[in-house]
Formats: C-alpha cells, sequence, structure tokens
C-alpha cells in the first residue's frame, strides 16, 4: 500500500511539474506571437495599436529618404493597394532595394507611420519574402473581388471565400 | 557522360537499397542464414555505388561542365575550387545527394563495427537502414535529379549564392549531415531491437558509441553553424532561433537526452521503452529537419527553389518512417517490460528529470518552429515566433536542468541520501554562490541574470570537482595515477559537462556585457566602443576572385595606443550583382571586436556596425568541448574490451594491433 501511494504522489508530482511547465511555455507563446498585416490591413484599422507585428510589402520606387543623421531612414511599403510610411533607425540589410519585397517588424505609432525595429533580410536576389508575396496576392485577390462585386450581382457566399 | 555514369550509379545504388531493406530483415523473420547475410556486402555495394554518384557530381562541379542544370544554377567558371566542390552540397539536390552519402557511410561503419553482433541484429539494423536509405533515393530519383542536363548548354554557370562563398560552406554541412543522419544508426537499432523483441543491456551497449558519435557531429555542426552566421551574416548575432537553426537543435536536444538514458539502460537495464522512444523521436526530428529546410515551407538561407512535389514527398515520407515506427513501438513496447527499481532519490531519478527537462525543452521549440506553419497552411493567417519566445521559455527549462547536472554525476545509482549529497555538495553551492556574486563586481556592473548564468557555470565546475574527488576517493597510490585510471568515460563525462560551463559563461558575459554600435562615420571620426576606439581610416576599391569589394579600414587603439587595423569589407558578386557584407573581426580568447560596413550615406561617409563581444568565443569553445568529451567517452576501454574477446573468438584474425 505504501509503496503505491509513493508511486501515486510521484505520478502527481510529475504531472504538477509538466503541468507548470506547459503554463509557463504557453503563457510565454501567447505573449510573443508576432501577427503579419498586409499595407491594406493597416489602412482598415485591422492591425492592433501598442503592440509589434510585421507588414510586408514592396519598397515604393524612389520612397527611400535618409536622414541627415545618416542611420535613419523613411520608405514606404505597398501591397499595390494601400501604402504604409515607415520609418527605421539602424542599417538595412544588403538587399534591402526599391522595388523589391520587404519585411519588417515594428509597432504602428500614432501618426500611422509603422516604426521598424527590424528589417528583415532576404537570402537571394530574386527572392521575395513569401509574407510580401501575400500581401501583394491578397491585395490584388480583393481589387479583382471589389471589381467583380461592382460588375456582378452581389455574391457575398463566393466574395467571402 | 560523366553525369550519366552518376545517374546509373544511383539508380543501382536505389536497386542495392531496396534488397538491403527487404531481404535481410524477412532473412531475420524466417531464420534464414543467407538472405541475412546478404545485408553487409549489399550495404557495402550501395556504400560504393552512392559514392560513385557522388563522386560524379563533384567532378562535374570541379570541372564546371555547365551542362548539367544544378551545375549551372549553382556554380561559375570564376568560382574558386574549394567552393566548387562545395557547391556540391550547395543546392537541393546536391545536399540531398550528400545526406544518402552519409548515411550509405554510417551503414558501412555499422556493418564493419559489428562483427560481434548476432548476424540477426545486423540483419535487422542494415535492413531498417536501407529501408531509410530507399525512400532518401526514390525522393531524388523521382524529384530531383542532379545529374539532370540542361539543353541548350549556358556558357556560365549563375555562380553559388554568395553566403555560401565561404570555408564554413565547405566543413558545416558535412559535419551537421552526419549528426543528423548518425541518429538514423541509434534508429535502426532501436527498431531492430523492438522487431527482435530483445532490448536488454547489451542492446544499449551496442547502440551507445553510435549515439555518442552522432551527437559529437551533431555539436560540432551546429557550432560550426552558429559561428558561420556570426562572421558570415554580418550582424554579429551568435543564434537567431531561425526556424532551420531550430530543426538542427530539437534532434540535438533529443539526443542529448537519448545518451543520458541510454547510460542508465546500459547500467541499470531501467527506462527501456523509453529510451526506444527518444531514439525514435531523435531521428524523426532529424527527418522533421530535413523536410522543414528542404521543402521550401521555410525561408530562410537554407531553402532552395520550391517544389511542392518534394515537400509532398518528404511529408508523405516522414509519416511513414515516423508512424511507421510508433506503431511498431506501441505495439511492442509493453513486452520490453521495466528493469531494476530504483529509489525516488538516486541518479535514475536525477537521470529522469534531465530527460524530462530536456524533452519539455525540445517540445517547446517544436510549438514555436510548426505552430506558425500549421496556421500558415490552414490559411488562419501568418505569425512569427521570435526570439523573445524562446528566450523567455529556454531559460527556466534549462536553469534546473543544469543545476541537477552537478548532483548527478555525484549521486549513486538505486537509492541516494539527501544528507550525504549535501554534506558532499555544500561547499560546492557555496563556492559557487559566492564567486558569483563577485566576479561581476570586477568589470563594475551586476545584474542578478548575469549573476545567476555565473552560478550555474560556477556551480557546474566546483560540482564536476568533488565529483573526480568523489570518483577517486578510495583509489590507491598517488592522486595523478588515479586520476589516470579513471574510465575514459568518466573523462568524456566530466569534459562534456565542463563543456556546458564553458558555454554558459560565454552566453552570459556575451548577453550582459556586449556592446552594439550603428553608427554613421565619415573618414577621420572616431568611435568608442567597450573601451576600444575605432577610428575611421576611409574606403578603398578592391579586385576579388569573384567580386569587387570596398574595403574599410580601421584603426583600433586602447588607451591612445593603436593595437590594430581591421578591415571590413562590402562586396558585390559579379555573376548575380549580389551584394554581401564581409565583416572583419580581431577574434581573443577574452572577446571580439567586430566591425562591418552598413552602407555609403554620402559624403565618403558610411553606416557602421562597431561591435564589442566580450567572452563570445567561449560559446564555441563551450561547443567543442562537448563535442570532445563525447569523443574521449568514445574511447573507453569497455567498447574496446570487447573488440578484444571477439578477436580471441575468431582466433585473432582481422586487425592484429588494437
Amino acid at each position: 500500500m505504501k509503496a503505491r501511494h509513493k508511486r501515486l504522489a510521484w505520478i502527481a508530482a510529475g504531472v504538477a511539474a509538466l503541468g507548470v511547465a506547459t503554463a509557463l511555455v504557453l503563457n510565454a507563446f501567447q505573449s510573443n506571437l508576432v501577427f503579419f498585416f498586409s499595407p491594406t490591413d493597416i489602412a482598415d484599422n485591422r492591425a492592433p495599436k501598442g503592440r509589434p507585428f510585421r507588414i510586408g510589402g514592396l519598397v515604393v520606387d524612389k520612397s527611400v529618404q535618409r536622414e541627415s543623421d545618416g542611420l535613419t531612414v523613411r520608405f514606404e511599403v505597398t501591397d499595390t493597394a494601400k501604402t504604409i510610411p515607415v520609418l527605421y533607425k539602424g542599417i538595412l540589410p544588403d538587399l534591402f532595394r526599391e522595388g523589391k519585397g520587404v519585411v519588417a517588424q515594428g509597432a504602428l505609432q500614432p501618426d500611422g507611420t509603422f516604426r521598424a525595429t527590424e528589417v528583415l533580410a532576404k537570402h537571394d536576389e530574386n527572392y521575395m519574402p513569401p509574407e510580401a508575396a501575400a500581401a501583394i496576392g491578397k491585395a490584388h485577390v480583393e481589387a479583382q473581388g471589389k471589381r467583380a462585386a461592382q460588375t456582378l450581382e452581389p455574391q457575398p457566399e463566393v466574395l467571402r471565400r | 557522360m560523366i553525369p550519366e555514369i552518376g545517374q546509373f550509379a544511383l539508380v543501382l545504388a536505389f536497386l542495392l537499397a531496396a534488397i538491403q531493406g527487404t531481404l535481410p530483415l524477412v532473412g531475420a523473420a524466417r531464420r534464414i542464414p543467407a538472405w541475412m547475410a546478404l545485408a553487409r556486402p549489399v550495404a557495402a555495394g550501395q556504400f560504393v555505388f552512392v559514392a560513385l554518384a557522388f563522386g560524379c557530381l563533384a567532378y562535374s562541379f570541379v570541372t564546371g561542365d555547365f551542362s548539367v542544370a544544378n551545375v549551372a544554377t549553382n556554380s561559375n567558371s570564376q568560382l574558386p575550387t574549394a567552393y566548387r566542390f562545395a557547391a556540391t552540397w550547395g543546392s537541393h539536390e546536391g545536399s540531398m545527394l550528400l545526406w544518402v552519402l552519409m548515411l550509405a557511410s554510417w551503414t558501412v561503419a555499422v556493418a564493419m563495427w559489428s562483427r560481434r553482433l548476432p548476424l540477426e541484429m545486423v540483419a535487422r539494423v542494415l535492413g531498417v537502414m536501407g529501408l531509410v536509405s530507399v525512400g532518401f533515393l526514390l525522393f531524388m530519383l523521382a524529384t530531383s535529379n542532379p545529374f539532370d542536363r540542361l539543353f541548350p548548354v549556358p556558357a556560365d554557370g549563375r555562380d553559388l549564392n554568395p553566403l555560401l562563398q565561404d570555408p564554413g560552406m565547405v566543413i558545416h554541412p558535412p559535419m551537421l549531415y552526419m549528426g543528423y543522419v548518425g541518429f538514423s544508426v541509434a534508429f535502426a537499432f532501436s527498431v531492430a531491437a523492438l522487431i527482435g523483441g530483445r532490448l536488454d543491456a547489451t542492446w544499449a551497449r551496442w547502440s551507445r558509441p553510435w549515439t555518442t558519435l552522432a551527437w559529437c557531429f551533431l555539436t560540432v555542426g551546429i557550432m560550426l553553424g552558429s559561428w558561420w552566421a556570426y562572421y558570415e551574416l554580418g550582424w554579429g548575432g551568435w543564434w537567431f532561433w531561425d526556424p532551420v537553426e531550430n530543426a538542427s537543435f530539437m534532434p540535438w536536444l533529443a539526443g542529448t537526452a537519448l545518451i543520458h538514458s541510454l547510460a542508465v539502460t546500459e547500467k541499470r537495464g531501467t527506462f527501456r521503452s523509453w529510451t526506444v522512444l527518444l531514439a525514435i523521436c531523435a531521428f524523426s526530428l532529424s527527418l522533421l529537419g530535413t523536410f522543414l529546410v528542404r521543402s521550401g515551407v521555410l525561408t530562410s538561407v537554407h531553402a532552395f527553389a520550391t517544389d511542392p512535389r518534394r515537400g509532398i514527398f518528404i511529408l508523405a515520407y516522414l509519416l511513414l518512417v515516423v508512424g511507421g515506427s510508433l506503431v511498431l513501438f506501441a505495439l511492442r513496447a509493453p513486452k520490453v517490460g521495466g528493469g531494476g527499481r530504483f529509489e525516488p532519490v538516486s541518479r535514475e531519478t536525477l537521470l529522469l528529470a534531465n530527460n524530462v527537462l530536456l524533452v519539455v525543452a525540445c517540445g517547446s521549440v517544436l510549438l514555436g518552429t510548426l505552430y506558425p506553419l500549421f496556421l500558415d497552411a490552414l490559411n488562419l493567417g501568418k505569425i512569427s515566433v521570435g526570439p523573445p519566445y524562446f528566450d523567455s521559455v529556454f531559460a527556466p527549462i534549462m536553469a534546473p536542468l543544469v543545476f541537477l547536472m552537478g548532483v548527478g554525476p555525484i549521486a549513486r545509482w538505486k537509492e541516494a541520501r539527501v544528507p550525504d549529497l549535501w554534506a558532499l555538495l555544500r561547499w560546492a553551492l557555496g563556492v559557487a554562490i559566492v564567486a558569483a556574486v563577485v566576479a561581476p563586481l570586477i568589470t563594475g556592473k551586476w545584474t542578478p541574470l548575469v549573476s545567476f548564468g555565473l552560478f550555474l557555470s560556477f556551480w557546474v565546475v566546483a560540482a564536476t570537482i568533488v565529483s573526480v574527488r568523489q570518483q577517486i576517493r578510495h583509489a590507491q597510490g598517488g592522486m595523478l595515477v588515479a586520476l589516470a585510471r579513471q574510465p575514459r568515460a568518466f573523462w568524456g563525462m566530466t569534459l562534456a559537462h565542463l563543456g556546458i560551463a564553458v558555454f554558459i559563461a560565454g552566453v552570459t558575459l556575451v548577453k550582459g556585457f556586449e556592446t552594439e554600435r550603428d553608427v554613421r562615420m565619415a573618414v577621420g571620426d572616431s568611435v568608442t566602443v567597450g573601451g576600444y576606439a575605432f577610428r575611421f581610416d576611409g574606403v578603398t576599391d578592391r579586385q576579388g576572385p569573384n567580386y569587387r569589394a570596398m574595403r574599410g579600414t580601421f584603426d583600433v587603439s586602447r588607451n591612445g595606443r593603436s593595437i590594430e587595423q581591421l578591415f571590413p569589407e562590402k562586396r558585390v558578386y559579379l555573376s548575380q550583382q549580389m551584394p554581401m557584407t564581409e565583416a572583419a573581426i580581431d577574434t581573443g580568447p577574452f572577446g571580439d571586436l567586430y566591425v562591418s560596413l552598413g552602407e555609403p550615406v554620402g559624403g565618403g561617409a558610411w553606416s557602421v556596425r562597431v561591435y564589442a563581444k566580450p567572452f563570445i568565443t567561449w560559446i564555441w569553445g563551450g561547443c567543442l568541448l562537448m563535442a570532445f568529451g563525447g569523443l574521449v567517452a568514445l574511447s573507453d576501454r569497455r567498447y574496446r574490451i570487447g573488440k578484444r574477446r571477439e578477436q580471441a573468438l575468431h582466433g585473432g584474425a582481422g586487425v592484429a594491433a588494437d
């Protein structure tokens, strides 16, 4: 009987420890998820305020401006439908180019500027970050959807899909 | 002609692997010695043909045969020869071939060094490895043939991605793959034991050295990758919790747990089912890593052109291997039975805690790596899980693990007494606490986290010293004689544990005291970082073999005295006009100075990264020490005694000297 109690106690302790670990992990997980929003999402106020997230799209041609300190850079990111101004202080990755795909992590400022803490590097010249590609693809689909909605009878179910 | 020979060799290797994966297994089941005996020669044959295929591909790369599509996309006539050779595994197809070559090498090694194993066991182990190989060879032949020809033949190749043009490329992938694939041996031993129903201490002893060796390779492979990222990516980090890094780290965590659990199974016969499950997990995670990296679902420097067929193939293969082995486990494990009993306070319990913590850590990495992929696959949105998650989860799991690491080697098997442990360890604990409180004061900046990190490091060192003293307490003769007489396995463990201490010290000091400054510097400007003054002396042009470079000159001085000059570069690789940052690093035992060029910001000025990274080399030094410990443990006498006994049995035929 005693041995059995002991074993039960051990199993209980093990389960408790595992529970604590799980709680710890899930809690950290929940508070550190970084969501992705396209410029259109941001323009539609779907992006969170005061919480970091990622945006992606193309760097607008001739939008990159450098301030006099040499490190602060302003540029615009577009998904071809909407455009968001971005501010970044730091050194840009090697393959950052106007007209090319980019992903940035940061938070939205009250004035509507996205303040990036990190601008992500690509590793290949012809490679488009999938988030950026997705943002552009989505804007494209939505634009087509709107056009379809204007020309045809509204078919909400089809459109939602 | 040569590529066709390679292709043909690959097909033959596939056929031989198919034989290796079937006949010996059937032979073992039906007790047909002739079929079982096929395993060794067929494994050797498969190795020969895979090696031939690899040689053909390497030849095509080195000679620059751009009629091969793989060569044309990943090499260039201006590429230096060493990188042309390394480019063999610079592509998706080539790296798969390297994977299979490693698998064939491990298989042949097992075939050679398994003379004292029962034929039945050898047949099953090699059979399982053959099945693994069948999957990969079929994958290559069906979806990613490295020898595909290109017509019309281009005049020159597209060149290897400049990021990969580095000595790291020559050595990091082979090391990492040796580790990844090496776990297939432990996996094969486990599956073979499950099939045969023979899971005992002997089985653990057989698979132990193979597992340790694979673990050593994986450790070195990961360490090289970390070091390479540090000096090549140009922003001075050494670990990014990038999904691809995680993909290599998860098998490492599972493998570390496996090494410890194998020790228990060998010494005490306990944890058998658990050990088998861990072996299956470690290899499954290796396969998962291959899937993540090679299928293109992840975006990183390691991801190549995506082909959905490939992803689906690897995924199906993964499900087959993992699912199949887990079903086998579920059917057979209940028959395996438990082992010796042990008390709540004992070395067994401590090693169990080690295993649980490592598996939880591995699970948390798995969650952070796969969850974004799941959401994306189900179209529920795109998210990313960044370093903050891993940092905040990993440290609390690792801290108790490291603490227990000090206690484990001192605790006795079966039953240990807490008062004894306390009596042995209280001095170590006291010394570690005092040292951890005092040491950061030397630098003038005391923070709780640095102090805690150093405490763990000092604790491991102090407790390890206690364990060595404890080990030699009954020895006769002088202390040095006694030390020399300890088994190599003990020294291996001791060194590996000290490696952890060195690693923790490195991480703590880098995190606590590093200085990173991104600044704009005009010619003649100076910036002070970490007590060193960096003066920018301008940029000159330089011509490399296949790139043009802007080379900056920085004069580093301390207390007004010039110490040295650093030359970071900004390169443009000619064939694709791809820019690359080449950092200049002054490496020292107590810290690195790191300078890399950002971009020109007008008027001859540049944006520049200037970093001081104290003790960063200790991170990699610690990893090397761990791997070295593993090698020392491998050279333990008890693995060789068996060999001698076996030689005596066979009348001394074979190797004459040990």
